[in-house]
């Protein structure tokens, strides 16, 4: 599905990564891992087409992801470090605008998807009086509703209590079953049985060097 | 639910839940057109040949003021990432964004600035031209503040920067807008005025979206 | 063509190129700078209306009439640079804007000056002067804004953004300050351009200074440019062989 070939991205001076090339296929979940500073974030930005300050081709099934931004853009489901929750707002009325904002017509299963997210009850307060762990998990629920086929998302298991931590492996699982890709970073051990591949920036940059 | 009309709901949901975005770009026009008065004496007949310049250059100030609620909320929280990535058209997403905007700040100033400018001693045959300018004129102003505010939303401290931006940027509305007061003032027709104005709004609306989004995606990256 | 405009790209090409025919393009200067600043300020006749006052002028207009297409330059870089990441197209542009804010800066300077023994005062607001002001507050904005940002690269695109909504946007204020002028100057015409016919011997020496300053000018584009290039490329190979110690001149 996604490809990279020769990915170079310099910051402040710095050379993160050079030569960085992988394929991402259907049902697969990736793991970038890195120390702090690594790059890690970076990198799904860049995947992500927020950031273009890289050298290299990125490919989306197959051709140049500038010439399908749309497409891509379509199928593309990213969680950054800011949960993208407008606090004034009730949980309900933000799934309700990223149903819109994806041309979605999911309304009715805007309630269910909060309550798999442990979020019964909270669907009309406001979020900030929502936990920062709560606040996290109105933005995973977005998944639920997401028919992307790509997922890319940045640190998810922050704040998630142990419970939530399985819950949520076993959804990144089951995506990736049902032949969707996710790619992830994280400090925390994965453990789903699916099998993960990984790219780890510092033993990359080491080799470089 | 099509994108544009859950664009205008979401936002105007946020302005009405913080009523302090609203309320104060209001009162600092109040407070500001009350000031000068204070500063130059309570001569009417001074008063009124300046009411026009006061209320459009206090309307421009405050309407960049309250241009800070705009986008910043998004950029801290993320939204605004997710707006870029959105394969909906982000042309008319900005625009209703925008547009909103200006329902709840720009409008308001110019429901508010007739009052003022009685207050003012403003003849009475000024206040329509007023109203019209102001009315063509606030959504120029709010579009070019946007791009002003989309370029610095990454940056601390940016309310001044955003002035020293956009403040010479609006001296063309400024410019036409007085000068509809003092063209009818002078007995003369400002239809060719307001026409002018008409133009530069549609030049606004048409390219100002396009300027935001490269401004934005400079300052998410 | 194509190939020559792929070269013009390279900071090296343009460093080496324009290292080449800046003596030249210093001569050609100095020599019109002279010509035109000894001719027009000692031996033109006074000028009747404004006797020997109106001399400012050979420096006053081609700066005022510069700072506007100055501005177009820097757009033109700041279009090449956000449409086809020419890095060298920011370079020119990002040392493009404080010597426009300089030209506009002298034209009003030299405005004000010529206004002391015309008008009687230093500043007035004449179309010409509040346009060129307000140039002077898009110069500076743009500048403000490289300057406030921490990345080099988001500064240079959000200075490059800036650059064309002003472009677009200066005509747009200099109608409006001119049609402003006339709604409140009224008949006095107390503007600085006067469009009496001149004798030749008048305007003739306004095509040296003219030209030589925007050589002048263009000169300190090149040299500020030249600097940019060396700073951003310093870690290169061709870059480190110019200060490498024994070399020389440059």
């Amino acid at each position: 599905m996604l490809s990279v070939k020769d990915l170079f991205c310099e910051r402040d001076e710095r050379v993160l990564f050079q030569n960085l090339s992988f394929y991402m296929a259907a049902g697969e979940v990736w793991q970038i891992e890195g120390s702090n500073g690594s790059g890690k974030t970076t990198l799904l930005r860049i995947l992500c087409g927020l950031n273009d300050e890289f050298e290299g081709r990125i490919e989306w099934q197959g051709q140049d992801i500038r010439r399908v931004r749309q497409d891509f853009n379509q199928s593309l489901f990213y969680l950054g470090h800011t949960p993208a929750i407008n606090k004034t707002l009730t949980p309900k009325e933000n799934l309700s605008w990223f149903c819109a904002s994806r041309g979605l017509h999911k309304q009715d299963q805007i309630k269910q998807a909060l309550n798999s997210f442990n979020l019964y009850g909270y669907d009309d307060m406001p979020c900030y009086q929502l936990s920062a762990g709560q606040q996290r998990r109105v933005s995973l629920a977005r998944m639920k509703l997401s028919e992307a086929p790509l997922w890319i998302v940045d640190e998810p298991f922050t704040a998630l209590d142990k419970q939530g931590v399985i819950e949520l492996e076993a959804f990144f699982a089951a995506h990736a079953a049902q032949g969707g890709t996710v790619i992830l970073t994280t400090h925390h051990r994965l453990e789903i049985e699916h099998g993960v591949k990984s790219i780890n920036l510092d033993r990359l940059a080491g080799l470089a060097a | 639910m099509n994108i544009i009309a859950a664009t205008i709901r979401r936002e105007l949901l946020i302005a009405f839940r913080s009523p302090g975005d609203i309320i104060n770009p209001l009162m600092f026009f109040i407070i500001a057109v009350t000031l000068f008065p204070l500063g130059v004496g309570a001569d009417t007949e001074f008063l009124s040949r300046i009411a026009s310049g006061i209320i459009w250059v206090t309307a421009l100030l405050a309407v960049m003021l309250s241009m800070d609620s705009l986008f910043r909320a998004d950029y801290e929280d993320g939204s605004l990432e997710q707006l870029l990535l959105s394969p909906q058209p982000l042309y008319f997403i900005i625009l209703a964004k925008v547009g909103s905007h200006w329902l709840v700040s720009g409008l308001p100033i110019v429901i508010l600035a007739p009052v003022l400018a009685s207050m003012l001693a403003l003849p009475a045959e000024a206040m329509l031209p007023l109203l019209a300018g102001l009315l063509i004129g606030t959504p120029i102003l709010t579009l070019i503040g946007a791009v002003g505010m989309a370029l610095t939303v990454g940056l601390s401290r940016s309310g001044l920067l955003l002035a020293v931006l956009v403040l010479p940027l609006y001296v063309p509305v400024l410019v036409f807008g007085t000068g509809t007061v003092s063209t009818a003032l002078g007995g003369l027709g400002i239809s060719g005025l307001l026409a002018l104005l008409g133009a530069m709004l549609v030049l606004a609306i048409c390219l100002a979206p396009l300027a935001i989004m490269a401004a934005l995606r400079i300052s998410v990256s | 063509m194509w190939q020559w405009l792929f070269k013009l790209g390279s900071p090296k090409w343009f460093y080496t190129m324009s290292g080449q025919f800046m003596p030249w393009l210093t001569v050609i200067t100095v020599i019109l700078l002279g010509v035109g600043l000894v001719w027009g300020l000692a031996f033109t006749p006074p000028d009747y209306q404004m006797g020997e006052n109106y001399r400012i002028a050979y420096i006053h207009v081609p700066t005022a009439i510069m700072c506007y297409w100055w501005y177009g330059m820097m757009a033109c870089f700041s279009a090449a640079y956000l449409i086809w990441r020419i890095k060298m197209a920011d370079m020119a542009a990002k040392a493009c804007a404080p010597i426009g804010f300089t030209i506009t800066a002298v034209a009003l300077f030299t405005g004000s000056v010529w206004g002391i023994p015309t008008w009687g005062t230093w500043w007035i607001w004449d179309a010409r002067l509040t346009s060129t002001l307000v140039m002077l507050f898009l110069f500076a904005g743009v500048m403000v804004l490289r300057s406030a940002f921490d990345s080099v690269d988001a500064g240079a695109k959000a200075a490059a953004v800036l650059s064309l909504v002003g472009v677009v946007n200066i005509p747009i204020v200099v109608y409006s300050v001119e049609w402003w002028n006339t709604l409140h100057q009224g008949a006095s015409n107390l503007s600085l351009s006067n469009t009496q016919a001149n004798p030749p011997e008048v305007w003739l020496p306004a095509f040296f200074t003219g030209f030589g300053i925007f050589g002048f000018f263009m000169l300190a584009l090149i040299l500020r440019t030249r600097n940019e290039i060396l700073q951003r490329e310093r870690r290169a190979d061709w870059v480190r062989e110019i200060f490498r110690p024994g070399k020389g001149e440059f």
